[in-house]
């Protein structure tokens, strides 16, 4: 079994791979098209959510998958649970993180605050993917105001 | 394998979701550069730039001294396989001056639940890399290839590491 730093790494270089990409895409130097790095972090989620669920009992309903993720998911991934989690009832979860995982490492400050994104897509993507294995479609964004911590926005999109 | 508790084994879940990262990201790149042979570059640097960190993370963590024959380094190689991946590969096929050796194992985290396309795509990649860079940083110059892939259909993975030369210190390029 692999050890977390390996994955931390890893992490870090496929953010480094869209950066490089997309620095071969676009002139633009401040945009930064970090499309790749969620779409990865989608199929992730997918396929270890079918792992993960194999011998769970269903869920009773969207809260309840939620709650899923929030717990066991998140404990197993970020080391701890989530913080804080607040729904409308309609289809918006905001889930808080007070230390998530890959901001730690990041001074407290506002110092690196415009490069967050790069550092949650991957989880957004994660969080998608994982909801969609499980018949949830829903668009996922992130929300960091001070280091290191996050707030992930689903929209759970109904048909 | 039943589960006794409603717990998920997070160590297991972190390495699948490592295996099922690195998959991802490695049919991401096929996706977008036509040629493998690219794309094994790019596996390359990435493990490179891995490696160059990972190294720091293994002093600390083992408290290893300087190495002084690829014996050592090779001993320290396989500890390293040990601890980031739990692998067990062997150490064998010396060379009779002893500055080239291959690793050989037959299981790798990395490589789990992968089909291959037959283009010449080296999936594995990562890991030469990351031996080069982690070795770069304490000095050595080293050379690694696949002589074996189990991906390809052999029985096991061979990566022959083969020791170049000694690095001096010297300032970074790009800065005076």
């Amino acid at each position: 079994m692999a050890d977390d730093i390996v994955f931390e790494l890893l992490h870090s270089e496929i953010i480094n791979y869209a950066l490089d990409q997309s620095k071969d895409n676009t002139n633009d130097k401040k945009e930064v098209d970090l499309s790749v790095v969620e779409y990865i972090g989608f199929a992730a989620g997918y396929k270890i959510m079918e792992r993960l669920t194999r011998e769970w009992p269903r869920f009773k309903d969207e809260l309840d998958t939620m709650k899923f993720i929030c717990t066991d998911f998140w404990t197993c991934i970020y080391k701890k649970q989530i913080d804080n989690l607040r729904t409308n009832h309609q289809g918006v979860y905001v889930l808080q993180d007070n230390a998530f995982r890959f901001l730690t490492n990041f001074s407290n400050g506002h110092q690196y605050l415009e490069f967050a994104p790069r550092y949650v897509a991957y989880t957004c993507g994660l969080i998608r993917g994982g909801l969609a294995n499980l018949c949830i479609n829903s668009v996922v964004t992130a929300e960091v105001q001070s280091m290191p911590s996050c707030k992930f926005h689903i929209h759970v999109q109904r048909t | 394998m039943s589960r006794q508790t409603s717990r998920l084994d997070a160590k297991k879940v972190n390495s699948e979701l490592l295996t099922l990262t690195y998959g991802a990201l490695v049919s991401q790149m096929l996706k977008e550069t036509e040629n493998p042979e690219d794309v094994n570059k790019q596996l390359e640097r990435i493990g490179y730039n891995m490696g160059v960190r990972l190294i720091e993370d293994f002093l600390a963590r083992t408290t290893s001294t300087r190495c002084l024959e690829m014996r050592e380094t090779a001993d320290k190689i396989q500890q390293a396989f040990r601890l980031y991946l739990n692998m067990q590969p062997t150490v064998t096929s010396w060379s009779s001056s002893g500055d080239e050796f291959s690793l050989v194992w037959d299981q790798c985290a990395l490589s789990d639940w992968v089909e291959m396309p037959n283009n010449g795509l080296r999936y594995c990649a990562l890991i030469p890399g990351a031996i080069r860079g982690a070795l770069q940083m304490v000095q050595l110059e080293v050379q690694c290839w696949f002589v074996q892939d189990q991906l390809k259909g052999d029985a096991v993975t061979e990566l022959r590491v083969k020791y170049i030369k000694r690095l001096e210190d010297a300032v970074p390029a790009g800065e005076d």
